[in-house]
């Protein structure tokens, strides 16, 4: 069914925070994501032309990097982007067979490939570019919020997050249950006003992305330039000035 | 967005096809059209032919075309959906209103022949609101978008049942419509025009990354070098550069060309009408390509935001 399932009082709403004051832009969420999903639930993300020009593929998770602000107040952001598993998705209400769907227990917004017959307009209805098609099998893919981790009772409890979550070394990707206002991720996005992406779509973006930190007053100064060690100045008489002038 | 030309086709041809199917069965029963059975099994024939050569084509647009059955099962949510239900339901009382007009049943020619009209009507307007429903695409999420599925499929409709019309001698009352319509939809495609143009996208990179906060977003590095799926469907841009003409060629061939020939062709009459009507539907099709080509080619999606603007 692609209406909307209503949600349960109390029903979880599992979500990443990506904390953009953090993020190093290194990749490896993306890197680790593609490795684990190529074999996961949504498998394979294959690729295109992988070894010769013009290779590309389906990914799952997308690392940007913006230029934002001017002058001191300008800022490098690495900023990944994936599916943000929104409450009000329109790419699962667009879908016409049924493959795609939000699940009514923790609200992932999945695709049964099986059913699915690759009309594309879940991509076109996604605001966020969250759904890419899989040229080899014809069906569209995304981000499962790695549904076959976070409920793996075969791996170690630890273990049982996404796989972009797992791999940060950067720790700026965090899983948790939104829906609750006392889980560890709903405390870091109140504390640093975490926020969704284009609320003015209306999609209701479960996902919440941590804005960078304010640049401290003390980047703003100019390091002090650091003189020689007494021992490195060979004139006895500047020596001497350098001693008398640095008390 | 990426003008497929599977779903190009398709529109246009089934547009026209459920026009032709609509003003046949509205005019017919009225007695408005040639008496002709053969008239009117010709243009039902041709209604249907376009029905299913367009409704084919978008099947290849599909990833997987074999499984498309399935896409008539989620009416409650989708438009693409309702539009296959709509379509394949509207087969039947078409098919019964073809049979009718070739066996001339004149009691069955209302009730079958305004059924079709309702299902192609219905179908139609499913059609525009696929693409009206979509918020990420400015140009598209805009409210004369489905109306304007509805008067280009009942203009190109109308043109077609005014030149096979002619050949039975009895164009006039269908080529007055097609005059109408074509000039309607010349001042509807303007009006559109004028109101997204000047109607600014409500998601800016600013609101796309949440760094506005910060100051104007500059992407500066891409997550990947080369092109991608998102890239290749959704920021498509060929056709901005060309735009303003491609516009004036949409206008010129599609509504006022066809528009003018079917006003000449009900004042001059005789054998001259019909060569009239044949120029303004073919020029009237062509026309509708090229403002079908355009729907897409101009078409922003909001997910180019995340990317740098190509120079």
């Amino acid at each position: 069914m692609t209406s909307l399932p209503t949600p349960a009082p109390g029903a979880k709403k599992l979500g990443l925070v990506i904390d953009l004051d953090t993020c190093v832009g290194c990749h490896a969420c993306a890197t680790n994501c593609k490795e684990w999903n190529t074999s996961g639930h949504m498998g394979p993300l294959p690729d295109q032309h992988p070894y010769s020009a013009a290779q590309e593929g389906v990914w799952f998770n997308r690392v940007h990097a913006y230029e934002a602000g001017d002058g001191d107040e300008g800022r490098t952001v690495h900023f990944p982007r994936s599916c943000l598993h929104c409450e009000t998705p329109a790419c699962v209400t667009v879908c016409p067979t049924g493959a795609s769907y939000k699940r009514a227990e923790d609200g992932i917004v999945l695709v049964n490939t099986d059913m699915c017959i690759g009309c594309q307009l879940c991509a076109w209805a996604c605001p966020y570019g969250a759904r890419e098609l899989d040229e080899d099998q014809g069906v569209m893919k995304k981000c499962t919020l790695c549904v076959d981790r976070i409920y793996n009772e075969t791996i170690p409890e630890e273990r049982r997050v996404p796989a972009c979550v797992s791999t940060c070394p950067a720790n700026a990707r965090h899983f948790g249950d939104l829906g609750d206002p006392n889980s560890d991720v709903s405390k870091l996005v109140a504390e640093r006003g975490g926020y969704e992406l284009m609320p003015e779509m209306g999609y209701q973006p479960v996902n919440r992305y941590l804005p960078p930190r304010k640049a401290s007053s003390q980047v703003k100064s100019a390091p002090k330039e650091a003189g020689p060690l007494p021992s490195q100045i060979n004139n006895p008489l500047l020596r001497w000035m350098d001693k008398v002038l640095s008390r | 967005m990426k003008p497929a030309p599977s779903i190009v086709f398709f529109t246009v041809a089934s547009g026209a096809g459920y026009g032709l199917l609509f003003w046949l069965g509205v005019l017919k029963p009225l007695g408005l059209l040639p008496a002709n059975t053969l008239f009117g099994a010709t243009a039902a024939i041709i209604a249907l032919a376009l029905i299913a050569a367009g409704l084919c084509s978008s099947l290849l647009h599909l990833g997987r075309p074999e499984r498309a059955w399935r896409a008539l099962s989620q009416w409650r949510s989708s438009w693409l959906s309702r539009e296959g239900v709509a379509a394949v339901l509207t087969f039947l009382p078409a098919i019964i209103f073809l049979i009718a007009l070739a066996h001339g049943e004149t009691s069955l020619m209302l009730p079958a022949g305004l059924l079709s009209a309702v299902g192609a009507a219905v179908t139609v307007y499913c059609t525009g609101m696929i693409y009206a429903s979509l918020k990420p695409v400015k140009e598209w999420h805009h409210p004369m978008v489905a109306p304007g599925y509805l008067l280009f499929a009942s203009f190109s409709g109308a043109a077609l049942l005014a030149m096979l019309s002619g050949f039975w001698g009895g164009g006039f009352f269908p080529a007055l419509v097609a005059a109408a319509l074509g000039m309607a939809a010349l001042f509807f495609k303007r009006a559109y025009w004028a109101s997204v143009d000047a109607t600014p996208a409500i998601s800016t990179r600013e609101s796309a990354t949440g760094l506005g906060f910060i100051g104007t977003v500059r992407p500066l590095e891409s997550p990947h070098t080369e092109s991608n799926y998102l890239l290749r469907e959704m920021a498509f841009r060929v056709a901005r550069v060309h735009a303003a003409k491609l516009r004036s060629i949409a206008l010129l061939l599609g509504f006022a060309l066809p528009a003018l020939f079917f006003c000449l062709a009900i004042i001059l009459g005789g054998g001259l009408a019909i060569a009239l009507g044949v120029l303004a539907a073919a020029s009237a099709l062509a026309g509708l390509l090229v403002e079908r080509w355009l729907i897409f080619a101009e078409a922003t999606h909001t997910v180019a935001l995340y990317y740098p603007t190509p120079r």
